[in-house]
This record gives structure tokens, sequence and C-alpha cells, in this order.
């Protein structure tokens, strides 16, 4: 009662045809990091395999929606209790992932860039065309768990917790990432690999494990993160991978593509950037999408390395 | 080559002997597959002038198209229909009173379609590979978005209804005949040898005095000139257009006509855009019941389409015909099993 009182007196501001109190700009903002640590969990798979592999996963899209979906049977079909079926969804997820890098990236990864562009392409129609299939072309409604969904009220402002628990999570699977990458043997394989290929298998490293694992890392995040999009966003839809799928590949090339922390902040600033962009210019609402990509090709021009890339200088 | 040449006429010949009688004896169905061919092949073509012959890997394609198809239906589109359409909001002020024939509506669909690729080209064309892949893609992304909230241009998610199905075979055989024409004027052309010189490698062919900036923007625009007509064709054969039509999947669709006739090769983009064309509408059977008691899987064509083409992609990268091309040399060589050429350049 008295936060809410002064919070409304606390300050109006005008921006943009729009009158903004403190707690509305807030509560875009816990929308926006919610929006951003989500993007930040799928962009870090592209910036991960573009790492290793400097591919563009295109299908990284399509496996973060097939999570949803499997999470989404577990629960309403099989019946199982919601944290069974999320551990379930992830690890299913996972080997989706492992599956796509040898069936369609592995035979071909000596052969031109475009034609293993292609298959990335070919491989997230196959996966789209797939769920359309098989889960129906159909919005579904994810289940809602109240753990995360019910509201909680702060101040004057209602919201929900998921938008507390989301970036709790992507911080603590980060730390876990940054452990995993920097210290464990694995992870060094995963540096070694990423640069020098070469170098790496003729110093014993098992390229073709670590890709995987890394295929496996990036869609085990993706799938984390897709639940969570459910549990926000519960309308789900087979084709619902390909906006956030571009959208999280542009916040890895703005962040600086390869790296982790920049994927991290190329998400934030995606997603902040958009949640506040249609806050403060709703009558812009219809061109959110279309946000992202002029933010892509500003960077692109301006720093084509991203925020964290190094300069990669040419060779002839 | 008079040889060539009267051998070349004659095909021609036969062309129009051929669509003389489709249309007089086709049903609507086939004629509309027939259009759908020659269309398909007019924007793989301009696809693969800019992917396969000057190798810069553009997913834009969609928007040009967008491009091409908006302007050609808005200027065919008679004046009551447009009332009819634009019910929400006007259309502003002189769109709503011009009417324009066919043949010029096509010719300013590539113009601007050409202008929009030189504008965001300038900029773009600066990055390389999967950045300029989806460099383009997003820009493809951001016409659709602007038509779709462009409400009194182009009547935004309604899209526009009733667009005068001016496209038959003449338009759409025609079209295709002049632009295979063109291109392979073109390819042969010091113009085109300079595109293959930057698709092999861009840092010699700067050193051998090619500049890049030049001849990648112009690659662009002629590939969107024909994307214009081409999505204009289209528009006008439908009948209907909406932003939705021009997403990704439409570029999807043409680079994989273009990845199965063969990245660089005009003869396997034609033979291509009749086969994918054809197969799509021969594997439809697959989305009604096949199996009696065991309800139809509406999608299991794209399902099936998909898989057929990762095949193409892993095991079978070169395409149809790789970089080769159809001569009338080479076609009788092979029926008289001697050796293909004589020798020497022609």
């Amino acid at each position: 009662m008295i936060s809410g009182t002064i919070g409304s007196l606390l300050m109006k501001f005008y921006l943009g045809g729009v009158y903004m109190t403190l707690e509305l700009f807030l509560q875009h903002l816990a929308n926006g990091i919610s929006l951003g640590s989500l993007y930040a969990l799928i962009a870090i798979g592209y910036t991960m395999v573009y790492g290793i592999l400097r591919l563009i996963n295109f299908a990284h899209g399509d496996i973060f929606m097939m999570a949803v979906y499997f999470a989404f049977f577990g629960v309403v079909t099989f019946g199982m209790p919601w944290y069974v079926s999320f551990i379930v969804a992830i690890a299913l997820t996972g080997i989706l992932g492992m599956t796509v890098e040898a069936l369609a990236y592995r035979p071909i990864r000596e052969a031109p860039r475009i034609s293993i562009l292609i298959s990335a392409i070919g491989a997230s129609y196959l996966l789209e065309n797939l769920a359309i299939v098989i889960f129906g072309g159909r919005p579904k409604t994810f289940p809602q768990v109240p753990i995360f969904t019910d509201m909680v009220q702060i101040g004057n402002i209602h919201i929900q917790k998921l938008t507390f628990m989301i970036p709790a999570v992507t911080i603590a699977l980060l730390i876990v990432l940054m452990y995993l990458i920097n210290k464990t043997k694995s992870g060094m394989a995963m540096r070694a690999v990423s640069k020098d290929f070469e170098t790496a298998k003729i110093m014993g490293v098992n390229v073709n494990r670590t890709i995987s694992f890394t295929f496996g890392v990036g869609s085990l995040l993706a799938a984390v993160g897709g639940i969570m999009w459910g549990l926000k966003f519960p309308s789900i839809l087979p084709l619902m991978g390909v906006m956030p799928g571009i959208k999280c590949f542009i916040a890895a090339v703005i962040g600086g593509i390869g790296s982790v922390t920049g994927a991290v902040i190329g998400g934030f600033i995606l997603g902040i950037g958009e949640i506040l962009l249609v806050a403060f210019l709703p009558e812009l609402s219809g061109y959110r999408d279309a946000f992202s990509f002029i933010l892509l090709i500003l960077i692109l021009l301006f720093r084509p390395t991203g925020i964290m890339g190094e300069k990669i200088s040419e060779k002839v | 080559m008079k040889r060539n040449t009267i051998y070349t006429g004659t095909a021609l010949l036969l062309l129009f002997v051929f669509v003389y009688f489709a249309n007089k004896h086709l049903d609507s169905y086939l004629l509309r597959i027939l259009n759908l061919c020659a269309i398909y092949t007019v924007l793989g073509l301009s696809m693969n002038l800019i992917n396969g012959f000057t190798g810069l890997f553009s997913l834009g394609h969609a928007g040009f198209m967008a491009v091409g198809a908006y302007t050609t239906a808005m200027l065919t589109l008679p004046i009551a229909t447009k009332q009819m359409n634009f019910f929400l909001a006007p259309l502003i002020s002189p769109l709503d009173k011009i009417v324009w024939p066919f043949l010029p509506s096509l010719l300013l669909a590539g113009v601007l379609a050409a202008i929009v690729a030189f504008l965001i080209g300038a900029p773009v064309l600066r990055l390389k590979g999967d950045y300029l892949a989806i460099a383009t893609l997003g820009f493809s992304e951001i016409i659709r978005v602007v038509f779709t909230n462009t409400q009194t241009v182009t009547n935004g998610a309604l899209g526009l209804k009733g667009i005068p199905a001016t496209t038959n075979l003449w338009w759409s055989f025609g079209t295709a005949v002049v632009t295979i024409f063109i291109m392979v004027s073109l390819i042969n052309s010091s113009y085109g040898r300079a595109f293959k010189a930057i698709r092999e490698d861009e840092i010699a062919a700067e050193s051998m005095g090619i500049s890049l900036f030049k001849h990648k923007v112009l690659s662009f625009a002629i590939g969107a000139f024909f994307a214009g007509i081409g999505g204009g064709l289209l528009g006008n054969l439908m009948g209907t257009i909406d932003p939705l039509m021009f997403r990704f999947f439409m570029t999807y669709n043409i680079l994989l006509i273009i990845v199965l006739g063969g990245l660089g090769s005009v003869t396997g983009t034609i033979i291509s855009a009749f086969i994918i064309t054809i197969a799509q509408e021969f594997l439809r059977f697959l989305d009604e019941p096949i199996i009696p008691n065991i309800p139809a899987l509406p999608g299991l064509r794209m399902v099936v389409f998909s898989i057929l083409l990762m095949l193409v992609v892993l095991f079978f990268r070169t395409g149809l015909m790789g970089t080769r091309e159809f001569s009338w040399d080479k076609f009788f060589g092979f029926f008289k099993k001697r050796p293909l050429s004589k020798g020497g350049a022609k």
C-alpha cells in the first residue's frame, strides 16, 4: 500500500507518447530481463556450435520447439509429474541435438560451406514438417505449473513468479556452463577444437565426440529455455521455434559469435530492447520482429565481429 | 554455330506449338502446374545468378518477390476491387486511381525490386558467407514486416484479393524464355566471367582488377529484378497475396530448386524447377489417407519432400547438373556415342 503510493508519486515520465510510472517501467524491465534470459539460453547453443564448426545451426530453433512439445506430451499425454516430464524432455532434446549433428552435419563436414548451410536449413525444415505431422498444426496449450506460473504482488504490480525464476535459472546454468568449458577436460577439448580443428585432432582430441558433446550441451540449454518459454507463453505451435531461433542467432552475432558471454549479453540486449520498444513506442509494436533485424544489420555494418568478438584477419 | 541457331529456333517453335495446344486442351489444374513450373524457372534462375554464379549466399529472395508481387497486384487491380479490399483503411491517394496494363506493371515490379536490392546490397554485400545469408534473410523479413504494417498501402495482414488472373502460359513461358536468354547472354559476357571469378576466389578476382562492389551489386540487382517479375507473375496467377506467403519458406523452395539443379547451371535450374514443382503436386497423394482405417497425416508430403532434399544435399551434392550446361553439340554427341566435343573453344 505504502510502496504503491510512493511508486506512483515517485516519477512519471513522458516518452514517445506514453506516460510511464516507475512501477510500470520496472515491470517492463523485469519482463525484458526474463525474455532476455530465454534468448540468452538459446543463443548459447548457436554460439557454441558456431565457435566449433563455423556453422549456423538453423535447426537449433526447431530443437527448442521440440523440447517444448516433449515436455507438453510428458505432462499432458503421459501424465507424468512436471519435474519428471521436464527432465525427460531435456534429456530427449539433448539426444535429438546430437542426432541432428550425426545425420545432417557429420557426413558433409568437409564439404563447401554453402552445402553445410543448406543441409542445416534442410534439417530445420524437416524438423518443422515432422512436428506438423506428428504434433498437428493447431496450437496447443502448455500445462501451467503453479509453482512457476502463480502471480506475486510487489507493491502495486502483479507479476508471475516465473519472471524472477527465469533469470535465476539462466544464471545458475551459466555458472555450470562456465565451469564446464573452463575447468573440465571436455571443456578443454571444446576450446581446442574451436581454436584449431586439425591440430586438436593431432593432439589426440576425439573431435567427433567433442562436437557431438557441444551439440548436446547446446540442445540441453535450448530445452531448458524452451520449457520456460512454454510456461511463459503457453500457446505452442510447430513453427514457434523459427522466430526465436533467428532472433537468438542475431543475439549471438550481436554479442560476438563464438563467445558465450557475448551470447548472453546479446540475448539481454535483444530481450530488454524489444520489450522496452513495445512499451515506449506502442505504435511501433507491429515492427517488433523487425527491431532485432535492424539491430543485426547495424552491428554487422559497424562492428561485424560483435561486442565480445575478436578481430579476425583474412588469410589469403 | 549456324546449325545450333536453327536447332534453338526449332525448339522455340516446338515450345510455341506446345503452349498453343496446352492452352487450348489442358484443364485448369494442369495449366496451373505448368504456369508454376515456368514461374519457378524464372525465380530459380534469378536466385542462381546471385547464389550459384556470383557465390553470394543470399536468402532474401522472398522479400524481392514480395516487392514484385505487391507492385504488380497494386497496379493491375481494378479500382472497384481495390475499394473492396481496403475496407479497414482507404488506400493512399495516387495508387487508388491507377490501373496499368500487365507488362508495364511487371517491368516496374522488377525495377522496384532491383532498386530495393540496390539499397540493401550496397551496405550488406560487404559481408561474406553466413553473415550475408543472415543479413539478407533479415532484410527480407523486414520487407515482410513493413508490408504487414503499412495498412494504407498494402492492406497489411489481410493481403490483396481478387487480383486479375492475367498470368497464362504465354506470359509465364514467354517470361521464362526471355529470362533464360538474358541469363545465358549475361553469364557468357565479360560480366558473367567476372561473377564466376568472384565466386571462385574474391581476393584473386579483386587483384585481377575486378571491382567487387560493382559486380556484386549488379548481380544482386539483376537477380532481384527477375525475382520481382517472378513474384508479379505468381501474384497474378494465384489471385490473392498476403505477407505470410513471402516467409522464409518461399526462399527455401527456390533454394531447393537451385541446389537440386546444381549451383551455377542454367540448364540444371530449369530441369529442377520442373521436377520440384511437378513432384510437389505428384506427392500430394501422401496427404490423403493411404491405408484404409488410418487417418490421413496432413503434411506428410512436406516431410517426404524435405527428406528427399536432405538426401540430395548429403549424398548428391553437385545436384543434377553441377555447373555443366546443355549444348546442342553435347546433345547430339550423346546420341552418336562420340567424344563429346571436337576440342578447342568455340
